[in-house]
């Protein structure tokens, strides 16, 4: 219960200082910090037409988040989302442009499944890599993601450029029938829908499942999977390509219900922001569908605070790195006692010789998971 | 081709890995510096951009670009400092604290830096090395940026530095057994802090090189992931400084073959060749790596290794 809540306060808390602290900074720049707590709470969650655009934006984040959360919960950090999520949106406009799809759901359901693909291989390709090769999934995913964004420009700009557009290169744009529709009664798209039960079902399979289950063994003690025998490569290969999935279904539907067409615009950052999202969430499928919401209505918010105070469009940016940077360091707070917090102040100054009994039995480095 | 054509291409790849690659550089040996202490900082994206920001806007209030290059290591050490601080204490990894100083990093910057998107600052004065050569496209390839001497000799007196003098030689111990620094007496946090910042000056300096020689303006899209693609090039020159240099320029060439490619009238690829640096860093690892075994040469300590 206690770590419950401290689960939910302490990154609240990061939260609500790194608003305090934002505020700060625009005093600066002689705005009252009021009004602006103000409008972003008016411009996330203020009326009917902040909540749509909020969770306009919280649909890709949920997909984005879960590409970090899959794999950090078999023991890995992947930062490639980005590139999954480009590579999904691709290869949606891809198979609408190229196979004469039915122009209904079973079309639309295909397209996003062509995402999933795409982004799912990518990802799994940088698990497979450090199983296989030894290779740091970090970096891999992160160079995966640029050689990604590089082959998105290429197609886009050259085989598989819609003629008709002229100053911004894209695809053909997708069939009538293949577009992804609004939820009946708003203008939020069907992707929120398809964001929150892949955040559902993500929970429910780590939590219900065996091979759910297993990859959590996998990455909470790789010596304790070893010993039972539970393959570690495949689940760890499985846990990154449903993280890929999510991704690249969350590009699919960039293209399908906001875009219409795959051109640059994709390219915006959604990648990024799922990495801080996941984080927040301490990578519990569930509580990404919250924590996204609130960042989709920090970014809401963002064009508000440059139309209404003339903050520049960077505020947004700036309140999300604030918030990450404290919530990380909330984390240090998470402690019964105050000991440990006290011994890392108190460890820069030179510290007395300690004996080392040698042999210490360390856990050996680099051994495969 | 025409052999002129073949010229402009080779001056155009030279004298691109030796504009592009100066940052590269300069934020291979900052992450290099930080790694060889056994932390890994991804936020040298965001010190990149926010010293890049910062070299701008000092060198256009004081009319010297000098002072911008110090305010750029100023304050590159200032956020890297952050970072050391940051992963310090406990259950705080270093590559979420790094991701998170790279959003800190460029929404400030991008915050700050928004009345300099208009103006020009003064700029960093080139080195004419191409004057014994009567054609165009030489010369204007080898306009040397002044910092990229000082980052060669910087490489020289790092890598002079790890194996002569005590603090190298402490900055690799804290990378390579923490204990045995630790049954030495020395604090390895506070190792770890100075080799952080140090590198995140070193980093600064790569920034400066963007505002203030090429290309030379500030904007919102000055950098494109170099601090990031760093930590790749670290492994690729395996934590040596010396082969940083050649890393750095190897990058630097390799991303300017689009832009020289496209100078002759190719415009097949562009991206594709863009993408060459990374598809060859990822090469590179595939064949270097071997599951199982930490990267030869690599600190034992990097969290990559666990």
């Amino acid at each position: 219960m206690r770590d419950a809540l401290a689960a939910i306060a302490l990154p609240t808390g990061a939260i609500v200082a790194a608003l305090g602290v934002f505020g700060l900074i625009v005093s600066f720049a002689g705005v009252d910090p009021v009004a602006v707590w103000v409008l972003l709470f008016k411009g996330a969650f203020g009326d009917a037409f902040s909540w749509q655009n909020t969770l306009q934006r919280a649909a890709p984040l949920m997909l984005t988040a879960l590409c970090v959360a899959l794999p950090a919960r078999a023991g890995l950090t992947v930062i490639g989302g980005e590139g999954a999520l480009v590579l999904g949106g691709l290869a949606c406009a891809a198979l609408a442009h190229a196979l004469p799809l039915p122009a209904n759901a079973v079309g639309t359901v295909l397209v996003c499944a062509a995402g999933a693909l795409a982004g799912g291989l990518w990802i799994a390709l940088a698990g497979w890599l450090r199983q296989v090769r030894g290779i740091n999934e970090t970096i891999s995913s992160l160079l995966l993601a640029y050689v990604a964004i590089g082959l998105f420009k290429h197609l886009v700009e050259g085989p598989l450029r819609d003629p008709a557009s002229l100053n911004k290169p894209s695809t053909p744009a997708l069939g009538e029938g293949l577009l992804i529709g609004t939820i009946a009664g708003s203008d939020v798209h069907w992707g929120l829908v398809v964001g929150t039960l892949a955040c559902l079902l993500a929970g429910l399979w780590l939590r219900f499942t065996p091979s759910g289950f297993s990859v959590c063994v996998v990455g909470g003690n790789p010596r304790a999977a070893q010993l039972v025998g539970l393959p570690a490569t495949r689940l760890i290969v499985l846990a990154c390509a449903l993280g890929g999935a999510a991704a690249g279904v969350a590009g699919a539907i960039e293209v399908a219900a906001v875009h219409t067409n795959a051109n640059a615009s994709l390219i915006a950052g959604y990648g990024y922001a799922g990495i801080l999202v996941a984080f927040i969430a301490r990578h519990q499928p569930l509580a990404i569908i919250p924590v996204a919401i609130l960042f989709g209505g920090f970014g809401a918010a963002g064009s508000l605070l440059q139309r209404r105070l003339g903050l520049p469009d960077a505020s947004v940016l700036l309140l999300q790195g604030i918030a990450f940077v404290l919530i990380l360091a909330s984390e240090a707070l998470r402690e019964r006692d105050w000991k440990p917090l006290l011994a890392a102040l108190g460890r820069f100054g030179p510290s007395d010789p300690v004996p080392v009994v040698l042999g210490t039995p360390e856990a050996p480095k680099g051994e495969p998971r | 081709m025409s052999a002129e054509q073949w010229l402009i291409l080779v001056s155009g790849i030279v004298g691109g890995a030796l504009r592009v690659g100066v940052p590269f550089l300069f934020v291979s040996l900052g992450e290099c510096l930080t790694e060889k202490g056994g932390r890994i900082n991804l936020g040298l994206e965001g010190v990149l951009v926010l010293s890049a920001m910062a070299a701008f806007g000092a060198s256009y209030l004081s009319g010297s670009p000098w002072v911008g290059v110090l305010a750029a290591a100023a304050v590159g050490a200032l956020l890297a400092t952050l970072h050391g601080l940051l992963c310090a204490l406990p259950r705080v990894n270093d590559i979420a604290t790094g991701i998170a100083l790279m959003l800190l990093g460029m929404g400030l910057a991008f915050y700050l830096g928004k009345p300099l998107i208009q103006p020009q600052a003064a700029q960093l004065p080139a080195i004419p090395l191409g004057f014994w050569s009567d054609a165009p496209a030489v010369r204007s390839a080898l306009q040397i940026n002044p910092l990229l001497p000082l980052g060669v000799l910087l490489a020289l007196a790092m890598a002079w530095g790890f194996t002569h003098t005590r603090a190298g030689l402490l900055v690799r111990l804290a990378g390579d057994s923490a204990h045995a620094a630790r049954a030495l007496g020395y604090s390895v946090p506070g190792i770890r802090l100075a080799a952080t910042a140090a590198g995140g000056c070193i980093a600064g300096l790569g920034g400066a090189s963007l505002t203030l020689f090429y290309p030379g303006s500030w904007n919102e899209g000055i950098s494109s992931g170099q601090g990031l693609i760093a930590v790749a090039l670290v492994i690729f020159a395996r934590w040596n400084p010396l082969r940083c240099v050649g890393a750095a320029l190897l990058f630097g060439g390799a991303g300017a073959i689009g832009p020289a490619l496209q100078s002759v009238g190719i415009g097949w690829g562009y991206h594709l060749f863009n993408t060459l640096p990374y598809a060859l860093t990822l090469l590179i690892l595939v064949l270097s790596c071997r599951p199982g075994q930490i990267v030869p040469g690599s600190p034992t300590e990097l969290s990559s290794n666990r």
